[in-house]
């Protein structure tokens, strides 16, 4: 692993974006969805973005989650800076110091779940720690549907296999991209009690973008987007103030577009 | 709908363009060979009818000999001639005196004639065709004029190497065998060309010279009717006036019986080639139906959404159907033009193999071709569109609000059962053909071996998942991860991958019945070989036209040869059941009985003067026994009553009739040799007796001294050549299959973007992904590969099976077969390298985000 020194690592900062931006498109169909983001994404703690839909939180996971190159700034994972690395480099990286956990299309639907928990080691040609493996398993509840595929699972059940196969390679840090979206709310419940444990229990980094109210009340802090900059921030956020914050940053941009 | 239609074609143009080709290269390919066979048979009719004269003097009979190779000893005289011309129904009467087995050398010494067509000498006399027109046109420099001089035809020059005012080495019949001439000319029939054979003009006293021994006169009359002569009445006019033995026929005639003989040939080919085209055509049918299931199978929320919008089953189908119309109207437009292209090809490959000269003029698309190349092309594309269409329209409306979109597929219960009983029939019917239903008993195996191929394609999603089990293993065990996944993206899909293999399977398998054919082919000619070469040394040409007995004398000198026996085969008529049948026979010398021990049934096989020994076979047809006369008619008309001496077992070696060559002397029948048999003394030197025997055709290339190994040698490389052939015209239907494979592969690719997007996020490299897709396309080329060989073996035992009395020996081309998988597999990768390159090229994140 190459230890990209990036200058600025702090102690406890898992991942970080300097001055960020991301545009779209050219001339009058520019599209700024990042404008000078700068932020520190702490380890050890399960973080949210929120923001209204075109505030740009998704493709800041997307730039720090290597799965896009931004169009400015820097962006580090695990003091390793992101810019410089080629596609080889990013996809080691992402298969061993990241992990994910999208919406929905979670799992290959040709393999069963055990398989799909393993896929990033077996990729990387690494052998599991069992021990680790069965712990992880015994936490998501999913030891009697192993041997499972996707198709014979409900979504509740293939998100956890998903947070699973986020945590069993250790990554650094977990980025989960609207994991809820698609459940109802006993599973999302589940999922997100999950990730909450990954945090406390395994000491896990996790990062979730998502727009539900009640998904980032599970979390330690949330950053706010708009327009493509962070505007606010809270710490250990209960629902009324995530509501009202989110409500006023509505208003803004709402009058915003107005005026 | 049809603006839907046309805007579903638009959009889908790089998938459609690929399966459009299937249908362009096999329409392109029916086309090809349609074209080739019109312009094959135009150039022979032109050559017929250019070169034949309004009626012809030749000697009576109703064996031919210059057509099959003999010479005979009827002549007329000048003066006969002079009678015929003297005819008020005749304008003119032109004499001419050809004759056989006359080799051309190339300028560097090589043969230029003597391995294909035949080559024609005959003297060079003004005559005109049955439409008034000069037979012979010259092209360049002029006519032979002095005993020394000759014309050839332009083609023959160009391939010798030869220009006007060289010095050309002819190789004669009879006398001295070598004889050298200068070039003053070049010729063309009026017709256009030869169709490969070799014109050799001389002058009248020389033609004589080389094929009377120097006697003036003619072997044969072309006659000129005068003004408002018909043929018939020109033709019994000159009846009335020809010598004893000969006889007038008209030109018409001349030119049916001719085109009879060729129109056999002609039809072989054209069956040969067709049935290549309609393998390739049945293989991107398959393809078709595959990429519109894919197509449809893609499309599913489109026609739920038509389908809630009010369209109704019908339109649903029709929009897609009419899809299937255009790509095969445009597939087989595109296909009919590539056809002119192909035909040229196969012309050459023809020209080059076999010295078969077509003429690009004569490859012009005819109407026939044009509306068949249509015709096939479209009904084709829509037959196989047919079955995606109809269950496009199967999807409920409710699909369309619907988040799980799969076109629900029956169970495979029911492909099992209706492809077991298809199974059943087709067996039943091999079964048939084996223990000798009426009929041919190869029709009857065929029918059943098509029934199999096709319940095999059906089944192939099933009885193929164990091999894809096996590839699952195979490539997991040796790529990790990648291979395991490349494993289950074959096996997820069993339709697709079955049909996408299917394809392949059809190519292989009749690839490999042909090889198990061809190789016991091999395999019964080397035991006929080792059982019948009883000589140490056969001297014969490649097509076993007649030589000059000059060589076989000169042999008999090589110090060190016992034997030399000499045969001369020659085309005779014998009476079967009342009506003449033709046949051939064998004059052979006393030696050929001291080599060749013949097991005799009946009587003996000392025979001298006009008696014969007969083929059990043979015999039976004639109802002949020893002791019974029977009448054989020879080359040049005359009939010879011979006295049945013996009966002998018959071989694949020996000719039904075997006389003494004194006979065909008494008909005739000029003396050359088509094979010579030779046995050296005991304790005598092989190698030094070959090399001595070499010496004395050494400058004669077209007639070789084989022994056993290198006869053998010679067999299989014949029958090589015609496998090569085989497998280069099927070569086309495999890559037909690869095409399908790249297809359907692509369309994969395209609809896995967003599980390709997961495995690269959570860290599979371009390069892992790229071997994923070529492993998931090879194990699509090994399923085929497999259920094709193993499928075609059987079907290739079965028909050896069948012919086993022409085919004694079985041999299966294991070696071939392992070849062929390797291919397979080589085409796998190939068929990958664009679709995996597309997939390795996806942006991550576009994969994941695209909703």
């Amino acid at each position: 692993m190459t230890e990209e020194a990036s200058g600025e690592a702090t102690p406890g900062v898992a991942a970080s974006a300097h001055d960020l931006v991301k545009v779209y498109g050219k001339g009058d169909a520019e599209v700024r969805a990042l404008d000078g983001v700068t932020v520190d994404l702490m380890a050890g703690e399960f973080t949210a973005v929120m923001g209204p839909s075109g505030s740009g939180k998704s493709t800041l996971m997307h730039c720090l989650a290597a799965l896009d190159a931004p169009s400015g700034g820097e962006a580090v994972v695990d003091g390793t800076s992101l810019g410089r690395l080629k596609d080889k480099d990013l996809t080691t990286l992402r298969r061993e110091r990241v992990g994910f956990v999208f919406q929905s299309f979670n799992l290959v639907p040709t393999l069963t779940a055990e398989e799909n928990i393993l896929l990033p080691l077996s990729l990387a040609g690494r052998k599991p720690d069992r021990a680790w493996f069965d712990q992880v398993v015994d936490a998501v509840g999913l030891r009697p549907r192993l041997g499972h595929r996707p198709s014979e699972m409900s979504g509740g059940q293939q998100q956890r296999v998903a947070c699973a196969r986020a945590l069993v390679s250790k990554p650094s840090i977990v980025f989960a991209d609207e994991p809820t979206g698609n459940l109802d709310s006993t599973s999302s419940a589940e999922v997100l009690g999950f990730l909450r444990r990954s945090v406390d229990e395994f000491g896990q980094t996790v990062v979730m973008v998502t727009h539900d109210p009640v998904a980032a009340s599970y979390t330690d802090r949330i950053v706010f987007l708009a327009d493509g900059t962070i505007v606010d921030e809270l710490r250990n956020p209960d629902r009324d103030a995530i509501l009202e914050k989110m409500a006023s940053l509505q208003d803004i941009a709402a009058n915003r577009s107005a005026g | 709908m049809f603006r839907l239609t046309w805007r579903n074609l638009l959009a889908r143009k790089v998938r459609l363009l690929m399966s459009t080709l299937a249908i362009v290269l096999g329409i392109g390919f029916l086309a090809g060979v349609m074209t080739f066979s019109t312009g094959l048979n135009a150039t022979f009719d032109n050559i017929v009818y250019g070169s034949t004269s309004d009626a012809v003097v030749r000697p009576a009979g109703d064996v031919q000999g210059t057509s099959s190779g003999v010479s005979t000893d009827q002549v007329v005289t000048p003066a006969d001639v002079d009678k015929l011309a003297a005819l008020p129904e005749v304008e003119s009467a032109v004499g001419s005196v050809d004759g056989v087995g006359s080799y051309l050398l190339t300028k560097s010494g090589r043969a230029l004639t003597g391995t294909g067509a035949p080559t024609l000498a005959f003297n060079y006399a003004p005559s005109e065709n049955m439409a008034g027109e000069q037979i012979l046109e010259l092209n360049q420099g002029r006519w032979p004029e002095q005993a020394d001089q000759i014309t050839l035809d332009t083609s023959t020059a160009e391939r010798g190497g030869y220009t006007v005012g060289d010095t050309v080495t002819m190789f004669v019949p009879t006398g001295d065998p070598r004889q050298t001439f200068t070039l003053v000319g070049t010729a063309d029939f009026n017709g256009g060309g030869t169709a490969g054979a070799s014109l050799v003009l001389l002058t009248t006293p020389e033609a004589q010279k080389i094929f009377l021994d120097g006697e003036d006169a003619f072997t044969s009359v072309s006659l000129t009717g005068a003004d408002g002569v018909s043929q018939t009445q020109l033709a019994t006019a000159a009846d009335t006036v020809v010598p004893e033995g000969f006889t007038a026929v008209t030109g018409d005639k001349v030119a049916q019986e001719t085109q009879e003989q060729i129109g056999q040939f002609l039809d072989v080919i054209s069956y040969f080639l067709v049935t290549f085209a309609v393998i390739a055509i049945v293989v991107g049918a398959f393809i078709i139906f595959n990429t519109f299931s894919i197509l449809v199978s893609q499309r599913v929320r489109e026609s739920a959404l038509l389908r809630a919008l009010g369209a109704s089953k019908g339109q649903v189908t029709r929009s897609v159907l009419v899809e299937a119309f255009i790509m095969g109207v445009i597939g087989s437009g595109i296909g009919v033009l590539l056809g002119l292209g192909v035909a040229r090809v196969v012309a050459w490959v023809f020209r080059t193999l076999f010295g078969l000269d077509v003429s690009g003029e004569v490859l012009t698309l005819t109407p026939w071709t044009v509306v068949a190349g249509f015709a096939v092309g479209v009904v084709v594309t829509m037959v196989a569109g047919f079955v995606p269409a109809w269950r496009a329209a199967k999807v409920p409306p409710v699909a369309a609000m619907r988040d799980d979109l799969v076109v629900q597929e029956k169970g495979m219960a029911r492909r099992l059962a209706l492809g077991a009983v298809a199974m059943v029939v087709g067996t039943a019917l091999v079964v048939l053909g084996l223990v000798g239903a009426p009929g041919t008993d190869a029709i009857w195996i065929g029918a059943g071996a098509v029934i199999w191929v096709v319940t095999t394609a059906v089944l192939a999603p099933v009885i193929g998942y164990p091999v894809l089990v096996v590839c699952r293993a195979v490539f997991g065990a040796v790529f990790r991860t990648p291979g395991r996944l490349a494993g289950e993206n074959a096996l997820r899909n069993p339709r697709r991958t079955g049909a996408t293999a299917s394809a392949l399977m059809i190519g292989l398998a009749v690839v490999s019945a042909v090889g198990v054919l061809a190789s016991s082919l091999s395999a019964t000619q080397d035991a006929i070989v080792d059982d019948q070469f009883k000589s140490d040394f056969l001297v014969q040409t490649p097509t076993f036209q007649g030589f000059n007995p000059e060589f076989g004398d000169q042999m008999q000198d090589v110090p060190g040869v016992d034997l030399v026996s000499r045969q001369q085969g020659t085309p005779v008529s014998v009476e079967v059941d009342g009506s003449p049948d033709q046949t051939f026979a064998s004059g052979v010398d006393p030696a050929f009985f001291q080599i060749y021990d013949l097991t005799m049934l009946d009587g003996t096989d000392q025979i001298s003067g006009d008696q014969a020994v007969l083929s059990d076979s043979r015999a039976a047809d004639l109802g002949a026994r020893p002791g019974d006369t029977i009448d054989v008619q020879f080359p040049g008309g005359r009939t010879i009553p011979l006295e049945v001496r013996g009966v002998f077992e018959g071989t694949p070696t020996t000719s039904g009739l075997t006389v003494p060559l004194s006979v065909l002397e008494q008909a005739g029948i000029k003396r050359s040799d088509s094979q010579l048999s030779i046995t050296i003394d005991p304790g005598a030197d092989r190698a030094a007796v070959k090399k001595d025997l070499e010496a004395v055709v050494k400058d004669l290339p077209v007639l070789a001294v084989q022994d056993k190994v290198e006869f053998k040698e010679l067999i299989s490389g014949q029958v090589n050549l015609l496998l090569g052939m085989i497998y280069g015209l099927l070569g086309l239907a495999v890559v037909i299959a690869v095409i399908g494979i790249v297809n359907t592969l692509g369309l994969s690719v395209l609809e896995r973007t967003r599980e390709i997007g997961l495995l690269r996020a959570v860290g599979l490299s371009r390069r892992k992904l790229r071997w994923m897709i070529t492993l998931e396309s090879v194990a699509i080329a090994v399923l085929g590969a497999v259920l094709g060989m193993a499928l075609g073996l059987v079907i290739g035992v079965v028909l050896r099976e069948s012919l086993k009395d022409d085919l004694t020996e079985l041999s299966l081309p294991l070696g071939n077969l392992a070849l062929f998988l390797v291919v397979a597999v080589i085409f796998g990768v190939l068929a990958a390298i664009v679709p995996a390159i597309r997939a390795s090229r996806m942006k991550v994140l576009d994969a994941i985000a695209t909703e």
